[in-house]
């Protein structure tokens, strides 16, 4: 780890500002990424700028009904917050299939958004990454990649993001609010994140300087059910091979409204507007399910080990739509 | 002292325990001798090839850097008596990670720092790392890991396999695996007055002593290890490891001690790990399911500068009864890091191929697995036509199937459903052998009628020290409470490795033999004088060559749940049976064998080494990406023994075991996935990705 310098901003203001003004520095929420890949080398930063005691540590209903989450909210403390269980179990499924106890305690909301691949070439600064080095190479492609996309992937770079809450997330519509030198935008979830193309070392739409400040939920959709699943090579603490999370509203047998997205799968959490095309106003049942699976995953070009995620990520998605159906069934 | 004599076999707590919950216990990095300095291994970054050139000058240029050794001006070493120790003597690449280079400074972070800006440059040639059956540098090597011959042939295997009425014929692959113990590899080294002192992770101070002394061209008088808590090893640390001679030279270099620590991220490339097989099974047999053909075939790979042959096939040649067998292992030489013991090296990939076998000649046959293996139970060595010591597996098999309920299973596969969970069971088979190795003991009474026994064992986190403390007491006839235990230094009376399951009968026999010795001297009378009384002993008796054919045995049971969805696998209960000699300690055994079985579920089911073709290394480099079973993976696991009358092993009446709990359990979790959906995959391990395909 090289030295850096250390900062504890008293306002966001002043974070953004800093952040602006120093292109080396990054902000540190949790750490539990960053400061692993500093040890790595992959980070180097100049400068760490600690947002993690500034005041966006709260979970508020928004006057619409929907719920703001602060970017320095643990993964934990979202987790159980009892609105989030009970409109968004998905949310609090995802953040629940991820990573440990330990860690959960930890990682911030906006830490987890900004978490970064787990492609074992961009972690390794021995070899070749277009991530971690613009213009090295992509050994992935033909080396190991057993865990790397299927979808939306370039030749510069078939890495996937880790995050199991930015699935759920994009499923649920949210909203990524930003703080930056010119002011605050507000990007949906499902953008945040962007495909590799030829600049692979960009991972979001992030600009120079800004920074998350919070994560807005809109109301549950009336009479929706959500539900979050992930396969992965052991019980716990493991990423995804694939996931899902799901959002759905059968009324009179058909699906009234759906919303889906795959982990595991893309350099983005992949929100499925095909599969929610098929899905809308089709009958809830087994085979619409499985062609709304297919119609998105029709796009998908695995590479020579990962064709699994496909059939994976397709079982996935007709299981959690089957069983929301089961459960909206049973609940009327 | 008011505690009560305790028999051998009581649960006695770990005697460390406290230190160690309470993180005052030491490893070998919490030395910290005045002016130490911390060194930083640069790994090699091709696979094959030469090191032209190492450009050290930005390196030193970082502040608190005090030397880079290179091939160039490191310490000569005489030839190691392990190629794998000749570190910076010459410009060899052999395998990528190899060092090439060693940053000395005054802090971690300098070092590293340092380590990062070495510029090796590098002649390569390509680089062959893949192992298949046919690979054309195969040979059969003289002898297979452990001594035994390579090949082992009696009657006409081809013959019997062709007029058997029923035969399988399965190919089994297994990838890499990697030991990571919780405490990474690591040595504090420090010279004073000619004198070489090691703080080291080992299994065994005695052996690195030896290895240093012989590497430095030293007396062994002149180089002491210490190994006092060493946290896990499973054979990683069983052998003396680069980091101490890299350690010792920078220390003689600098005249500084000097500490390393493997990242964790430099270990599978440096500390041995388990070779990839690809095994051939065939088994011909009669309708009634007694074998009349054994032919167990293993086909590994070792590294460029050291034969290491995983002794794959070895069980079969001391599991079942048959008129013809004929056991083999080529091996070939490849540019990967060097292969070494990992828990249960032979039995527990050999034993994976041959119970899944034996499951699957039940299926062919129709006959219940548990009542195939009784069948086939031999009345001697198969191999050796020696007579076992004792041999408790059929009592295993039937007392497991009885704990586990087995017989409720309808052998039909994929039969049981609940929900999206397909449910099967398995079964198989465990073995090990008893081995015993040269070490010597001594025990002391003081005048206050307190004990203390010394001997150079290493408690790797097995409960060592504790039934070490306990067979003396035993011994002596006082509680165990009242006697000291030194252990882990090599300058006490020598020691074996805490290896092959090996521990506690060596130094126990040592330690038994010393404290009976004491105690016949003590009660000749005439009281303690001021110095105390010592007798000392080792355990040449029991290292001997014994005439019977000495094993434990072991049955596993386990339920799995299938996800046909997803493919994933979830164990819903294992349970173990072992004979394994008299138990000496209940409580500290049932860890052995438990974690064991742990370790075997995550050979089944989540662990495994990637060879990068591209690279030529493993490509998982931390316990994020080798997946050791977590919590959530191990749920009902239980552990249970039969104990044995057996004379003929040592005064304790035991047999190891450390690696037992491992063998057998990723053919029992293999054979239940396959009772749960019909698929047999036969490869490690099972994860979705393997599985789902044939869901």
């Amino acid at each position: 780890m090289r030295p850096f310098a250390y900062l504890r901003p008293g306002s966001v203001a002043e974070a953004v500002r800093v952040s602006a003004e120093r292109p080396e520095a990054r902000f540190l929420g949790g750490g539990t990424n960053l400061v692993d890949l500093m040890k790595l080398g992959v980070e180097s930063p100049g400068l760490l700028i600690d947002v993690s005691r500034l005041p966006l540590d709260r979970v508020v209903p928004t006057d619409d009904g929907g719920l703001r989450i602060g970017a320095t909210v643990r993964n934990s403390d979202l987790a159980a917050h009892p609105v989030v269980r009970e409109r968004y179990p998905a949310l609090s499924q995802a953040l629940l299939a991820g990573a440990s106890g330990q860690l959960r305690n930890t990682a911030t909301t906006g830490g987890n958004l900004l978490q970064r691949t787990r492609c074992l070439y961009f972690q390794d600064t021995s070899k070749p990454c277009n991530k971690r080095q613009p213009g090295s190479g992509c050994p992935a492609r033909e080396g190991v990649h057993r865990d790397l996309a299927v979808l939306g992937h370039s030749p510069d770079c078939v890495a996937t993001n880790p995050s199991d809450m930015a699935v759920a997330l994009a499923a649920l519509d949210a909203t990524v609010h930003l703080r930056g030198p010119e002011g605050e935008r507000a990007v949906p979830a499902t953008e945040f994140h962007r495909l590799p193309g030829d600049n692979p070392d960009q991972d979001t739409v992030l600009r120079p300087g800004e920074m998350v400040v919070d994560v807005v939920l809109p109301p549950a959709p009336e009479g929706a059910a959500s539900l979050y699943r992930k396969a992965r090579d052991r019980a716990s603490y493991a990423f995804a091979l694939a996931s899902v999370a799901a959002v759905l509203t059968v009324r009179d047998g058909r699906v009234a409204h759906a919303s889906l997205a795959f982990g595991g799968l893309a350099h983005r959490p992949w929100r499925a507007r095909a599969a929610e095309d098929v899905l809308r106003g089709a009958p809830a049942t087994e085979e619409t399910f499985a062609r709304a699976a297919d119609a998105e995953l029709a796009a998908a070009e695995p590479l020579r080990d990962n064709g699994f995620k496909v059939a994976l990520a397709r079982n996935l998605a007709v299981g959690v739509l089957a069983e929301l159906t089961d459960r909206a069934d049973r609940s009327r | 002292m008011s505690h009560a004599t305790q028999p051998l076999g009581a649960p006695v707590a770990r005697r460390e325990g406290r230190e160690k919950v309470t993180g005052t216990a030491r490893y070998a990095v919490e030395y910290h001798p005045a002016g130490r300095l911390h060194g930083r291994i640069v790994p090699a970054t091709v696979a094959r090839g030469r090191v032209t050139a190492v450009r050290t000058a930005d390196a030193l240029a970082v502040p608190g850097v005090h030397t880079v050794l290179t091939h160039e001006n490191a310490p000569r070493l005489r030839e190691p008596d392990d190629p794998v120790l000749a570190v910076l003597q010459n410009t060899r690449v052999p395998h990528r990670g190899w060092p090439v280079a060693l940053v000395v400074a005054d802090s971690l972070e300098a070092a590293r720092a340092g380590a990062a800006a070495v510029r090796v440059e590098y002649e390569s040639a390509g680089h062959d790392t893949v192992l298949t059956w046919d690979h054309p540098g195969m040979y059969t090597p003289e002898q297979a890991n452990g001594g035994y011959p390579a090949v082992r042939e009696r009657g006409d295997v081809e013959a019997a396999l062709a007029a058997a009425p029923v035969t399988v014929d399965a190919t089994y692959t297994l990838g890499g695996l990697h030991n990571h113990p919780m405490e990474p590899h690591a040595s504090t080294a420090r010279w004073a007055d000619g004198h070489l002192t090691v703080h080291d992770s080992s299994q065994g101070s005695t052996t690195v002593r030896d290895s240093l002394a012989q590497a430095f061209g030293l007396g062994r008088d002149r180089v002491t290890v210490v190994s006092e808590h060493v946290g896990g090893g499973f054979g990683s640390k069983g052998t003396t490891r680069p980091q101490a001679v890299l350690a010792a030279m920078a220390a003689r270099l600098t005249g500084r001690p000097v500490h390393i620590a493997l990242p964790r991220r430099y270990m599978p490339a440096l500390v041995g790990h388990r070779a990839p097989t690809i095994q051939r099974v065939r088994l011909g047999a009669d309708r009634d399911g007694v074998l009349r053909a054994v032919s167990h075939e293993v086909a590994t790979q070792t590294s460029r500068i050291k034969e290491f042959v995983e002794q794959a096939a070895v069980p079969a040649r001391v599991m079942y009864a048959s008129p013809h067998s004929r056991t083999t292992h080529r091996v070939v030489a490849l540019d990967v890091p060097t292969p070494s013991w990992m828990r249960a090296p032979g039995e527990a990939p050999g034993m994976y191929a041959l119970e899944s076998a034996m499951d699957e000649l039940a299926c062919a046959l129709g006959i219940d697995p548990v009542e195939l293996r009784l069948r086939n139970e031999p009345a001697v060595e198969p191999d050796s036509g020696r007579p076992f010591s004792s041999r408790g597996l059929a009592g295993c098999l039937h007392e497991g199937a009885r704990l586990f309920r087995w017989y409720d299973r309808d052998p039909q596969p994929a039969a049981r459903q609940e929900g999206r969970w397909l449910l099967g069971t398995g079964t198989a088979s465990a073995t090990y052998p008893v081995l015993v190795s040269p070490s010597a003991a001594s025990a002391h009474a003081a005048p206050d009628g307190s004990y203390t026994v010394r001997v150079n064992a290493t408690d790797i986190g097995t409960g060592a020290r504790t039934v070490i403390g306990q067979i003396a007491a035993a011994a002596l006839g006082t509680p165990q409470e009242n006697v000291r235990v030194e252990i882990g230094d090599s300058d006490l009376p020598p020691g074996s490795v805490a290896g092959g399951s090996s521990g506690t009968a060596s130094w126990g026999s040592a330690v038994h033999h010393a404290a009976t010795a004491l105690a016949r001297r003590l009660a000749e009378g005439g009281g303690v004088p001021p110095e105390g009384v010592t007798a000392t002993a080792d355990n040449e008796k029991e290292a001997a060559a014994s005439p019977f054919a000495r094993h434990a045995f072991g049955a596993h049971f386990a339920e799995v749940a299938v996800d046909t969805l997803t493919g994933e696998v979830r164990v819903r209960r294992m349970l173990g049976v072992f004979a394994a000699g008299r138990i000496l300690n209940a409580r500290t055994a049932r860890s052995q064998f438990i974690g064991g079985m742990t370790m075997g579920l995550g050979m089944a089911l989540t662990e495994g080494s990637t060879m990068d073709p591209l690279f030529g290394d493993y490509a998982e480099h931390d316990l994020a990406s080798y997946h050791i079973p977590v919590c959530a993976d191990v749920t009902d696991l239980q552990a249970h023994w039969i104990d044995e009358d057996d004379h003929h092993l040592n005064p304790m009446g035991s047999k190891g075991i450390g690696e037992i709990g491992i063998v057998g359990t990723a053919a029992a979790l293999g054979n239940a996935v396959r009772h749960a959906t019909g698929v047999r995959t036969r490869s490690l391990p099972i994860t979705p990705d393997t599985l789902l395909p044939y869901l």
